[in-house]
C-alpha cells in the first residue's frame, strides 16, 4: 500500500468511530500488558524465592491441590508450583533470547541485502528464502539433538531459524524507506550513510519490526515448549513448561493440574505478546489501522 | 510465462542444492559423532576408527558431500547407521501415515477458515465477529502437542469414543480403521492451523470490503453477493493463496510433532528417534525430504498465484517470488 492511499484513505475511514477504536486497542495493549506482566512477576519472584527447592522430591507423588504443595505435586513428588514459577523463567528466557539472537542477525542481515548492490542483494534474499523453506522446527531439532539438548541450544536453534524471517522483512522495509525523497534530501546535505541509518532508516522501519519481533517472541515460546516436549529443550532439573507437560501426559486422571496448567500459562503468555503486538501496531503504525 | 517458469525452476534447483549443502554442513559442524551411534560405551579407538570407516565419515568432507548429492541424484537416500536397512522405503512407508494426516488436516483447517474468516470480517463489527477473531486469537496461542493431549483427555480416555494413538499394522487395508486412527490428529493439526488461517482470511476479506471497486460496484447498483463474487473473491484470493502454500508447509511440520503425542508411525516419529541415535542418514534424509515438500509447495502456490492474478505476470515478476 502506497502512503497517499493510507493518507486518503484514513479520515474516510475513522471519522466518528475513531473513539471507540482508540478505546478498543488500548484494552488490547492493557489486557496484554497485564497477561504478559503476571508471567514477567513470577518468574522474577521465582529468582528469589520458590515455595519448595526444585529437586526436592520429599512430597508425596501425585498430590492433588492443598497445603503444604498448593498446587499439588508431579509424579516424582516434586511441587508443581515450584516448577511452574521455574517454568515462567525457562519460558522468558527462550522468548527474550532467541529474539535477540534472531533479531541482531536478522536485521544485521536485512540492512545489509537493503543497501547491497543488486547482484549481492539477489543472491542474500535467494539464500533468505532457501532458510525460510528450512522447516523452523526441523531445523531447531537438528541443533537441539547434534548438541547435548540444553536451554540455550533450543535458544540458538530458534534464534537462528527466527534470523532469516526478520532479515527478509527487514530487507523489504529499508528498500522501501530508501526509496523515498527525504533519504535523498538527506544524502544531498551531506549525511553520511551511517547517520541516515540511525537516523532515518531505523525510526522507521523500527514500528513494523517491533511488532514482528514480539510476533516471533510468542512463536518462539511455542517452539522452544514444543522441543521440551519432544524432549530436545532444557534438561532436568530446569522445569520447561513442554517438558512437565509430556511428564504429566500420562497422570492427566489423578493429578489433571499437571496437564492443564503448564499449557495454560503458555497460552496466556503468547496470548498476551499477540496482544501486546497487535495494540503496539495500531499505536506505533498507523497506516495499518484499516486493516484491523 | 514461460521465461518466468524457466527461472522459478532453476531457483527450486539451486534451492535444493543449497538446502543440501547447508544441511550436510549443519550436521557435520555440530558436535557428536556419529560413530559413536554403532558402537557400545567403552570402544576402544581401534573401533571407533573401524566404525568410522565403515561409515564413510573418516573421508574429506567435500569428498563426503560429492558422494552423497550423487545418491540423492539417484533418489537413494543411503542407509541407516543403526538398523542398515535404505532410508528412501522406510521414509516411503511412514510417508503413508503423514502425508494423509497432513492432506486431511489442511483441507478440514482450509473448509473452516475459509468461511469462518470470512464472516469474522463482514461481521467486524457484532459481538459474534469479536469472538470469531477471539477465537483464532486464542487458536494461534496454543501449543499444537497440548490440544493433541486434551482432545486424547476428553474423546478417547473420559468417552472413549476414538483411539488415544498408534496406527493399524497393516497400513490402509482397513480404511475405516485407519482413518479412526487419524480422526483425532487431523482435528488437532487442523484446529491450529485453521486459527492463523482464519486470521488472513479476515485481513483479506477486510481489505476488499474497505476497497473503493467494491464500493464503486455496489454503487452501481451491484447486489452485495453480486459485487462479492463478481470483484471481491478474485482480489481476496490471491494473498489467501500465496499463505495457504505456507500453512500447508507448516501442517506438514505440525503433522510430525502431532506424530508424537499420538503415538503414529510416520516421519515424525522417525525423525525423534533418528536425532536421539544420531543416525545421520536418517536425519538427512527426513530433513531433504521435508525441505523438498516445503520449496515444491512454495513452487506450486507461486504458480497458482501467476495464473489467477494476471497482474503478477506483468510488472510485479521480480516481487512474486
Amino acid at each position: 500500500m502506497s502512503v497517499e492511499q493510507a493518507v486518503v484513505g484514513a479520515p474516510e475511514e475513522d471519522g466518528a468511530k475513531t473513539t471507540p477504536r482508540h478505546v478498543s486497542r488500548s484494552v488490547t495493549l492493557t489486557i496484554g500488558c497485564v497477561l504478559v506482566g503476571v508471567i514477567v512477576i513470577v518468574a522474577v519472584v521465582s529468582l528469589f524465592w520458590v515455595p519448595f527447592a526444585p529437586e526436592d522430591t520429599s512430597g508425596r507423588r501425585l498430590m492433588p491441590p492443598g497445603l503444604p504443595h498448593l498446587l499439588g505435586t508431579d509424579k516424582l513428588g516434586r511441587d508443581l508450583l515450584t516448577q511452574l514459577m521455574i517454568g515462567a523463567r525457562i519460558a522468558l528466557a527462550a522468548g527474550a533470547g532467541s529474539v535477540v539472537l534472531g533479531g541482531v542477525i536478522g536485521i544485521a542481515a536485512g540492512l545489509a541485502a537493503g543497501f547491497a548492490t543488486r547482484w549481492l542483494d539477489d543472491v542474500v534474499s535467494a539464500l533468505l528464502d532457501i532458510l525460510i523453506a528450512f522447516p523452523t522446527l526441523l531445523l531447531a531439532m537438528l541443533v537441539a539433538a547434534t548438541q547435548a539438548a540444553s536451554l540455550t541450544s533450543a535458544i540458538v536453534a530458534i534464534g537462528l531459524a527466527m534470523s532469516a524471517i526478520v532479515a527478509r522483512l527487514t530487507r523489504v522495509l529499508v528498500k522501501r524507506v530508501l526509496a523515498q525523497d527525504f533519504i535523498t534530501a538527506s544524502r544531498t546535505s551531506g549525511t553520511s550513510w551511517p547517520r541516515v541509518v540511525i537516523e532515518h532508516v531505523l525510526p522507521n522501519i523500527w514500528p513494523t519490526l517491533s511488532v514482528n519481533l514480539a510476533l516471533q517472541f510468542g512463536l518462539a515460546v511455542l517452539a522452544e515448549a514444543s522441543l521440551s516436549y519432544l524432549g530436545l529443550g532444557a534438561p532436568p532439573p530446569n522445569a520447561s513448561w513442554g517438558r512437565m507437560l509430556q511428564e504429566a501426559q500420562a497422570s492427566v486422571f489423578i493429578a489433571p493440574v499437571g496437564v492443564i496448567a503448564p499449557g495454560v500459562l503458555i497460552v496466556v503468555l503468547v496470548i498476551g505478546v499477540n496482544l501486546i503486538a497487535d495494540g503496539f501496531r495500531d499505536v506505533a503504525d498507523p497506516t495499518r489501522r484499516r486493516r484491523r | 510465462m514461460t521465461a518466468y517458469l524457466l527461472r522459478r525452476t532453476a531457483f527450486l534447483v539451486v534451492s535444493l542444492l543449497l538446502a543440501a549443502a547447508v544441511l550436510f554442513l549443519l550436521l557435520r559442524l555440530l558436535p557428536g559423532d556419529p560413530a559413536n551411534s554403532l558402537l557400545s560405551v567403552g570402544a576402544t579407538p581401534d573401533q571407533i576408527e573401524a566404525a568410522r570407516h565403515q561409515i564413510g565419515t573418516d573421508r574429506p568432507l567435500p569428498e563426503q558431500f560429492v558422494s552423497w548429492l550423487g545418491q540423492l541424484a539417484t533418489f537413494d537416500l543411503g542407509e541407516s547407521f543403526v538398523s542398515t536397512l535404505p532410508v528412501g522405503p522406510e521414509i516411503a512407508t511412514r510417508l503413508v501415515v503423514t502425508v494423509p494426516l497432513t492432506l486431511l488436516s489442511f483441507v478440514l483447517a482450509v473448509v473452516v477458515a475459509v468461511p469462518v474468516g470470512f464472516v469474522a470480517a463482514h461481521k467486524a463489527n457484532t459481538w459474534y465477529g469479536s469472538i470469531l477473531s477471539g477465537v483464532s486469537q486464542l487458536g494461534i496461542a496454543v501449543p499444537v502437542f497440548w490440544v493433541g493431549m486434551l482432545l486424547i483427555t476428553v474423546f478417547s480416555l473420559s468417552l472413549r469414543v476414538l483411539p488415544a494413538g498408534g496406527f493399524p499394522q497393516d497400513d490402509w487395508a482397513d480404511p475405516a480403521k485407519a482413518l479412526t486412527s487419524l480422526t483425532l490428529p487431523v482435528i488437532t493439526v487442523a484446529l491450529v492451523m485453521s486459527a492463523s488461517l482464519i486470521r488472513y482470511v479476515r485481513s483479506a476479506t477486510l481489505d476488499v470490503l474497505g476497497s473503493d471497486y467494491l464500493r464503486t460496484s455496489r454503487a452501481l447498483g451491484s447486489s452485495f453477493a453480486r459485487a462479492m463474487w463478481r470483484h471481491g473473491l478474485r482480489n481476496a484470493v490471491v494473498p489467501v493463496i500465496s499463505i495457504l502454500g505456507i500453512e500447508l508447509a507448516s501442517t506438514f511440520l505440525g503433522a510430525v510433532v502431532v506424530e508424537s503425542v499420538f503415538a503414529l508411525p510416520g516421519l515424525g516419529g522417525m525423525l525423534v528417534k533418528g536425532l536421539a541415535q544420531h543416525d545421520y542418514p536418517v536425519i538427512q534424509g527426513i530433513l531433504f525430504v521435508s525441505t523438498l515438500v516445503v520449496l515444491v509447495i512454495g513452487f506450486v502456490a507461486d504458480l497458482v498465484q501467476r495464473l489467477i492474478d494476471p497482474r503478477l505476470r506483468h510488472s510485479l515478476a521480480r516481487d512474486a517470488r
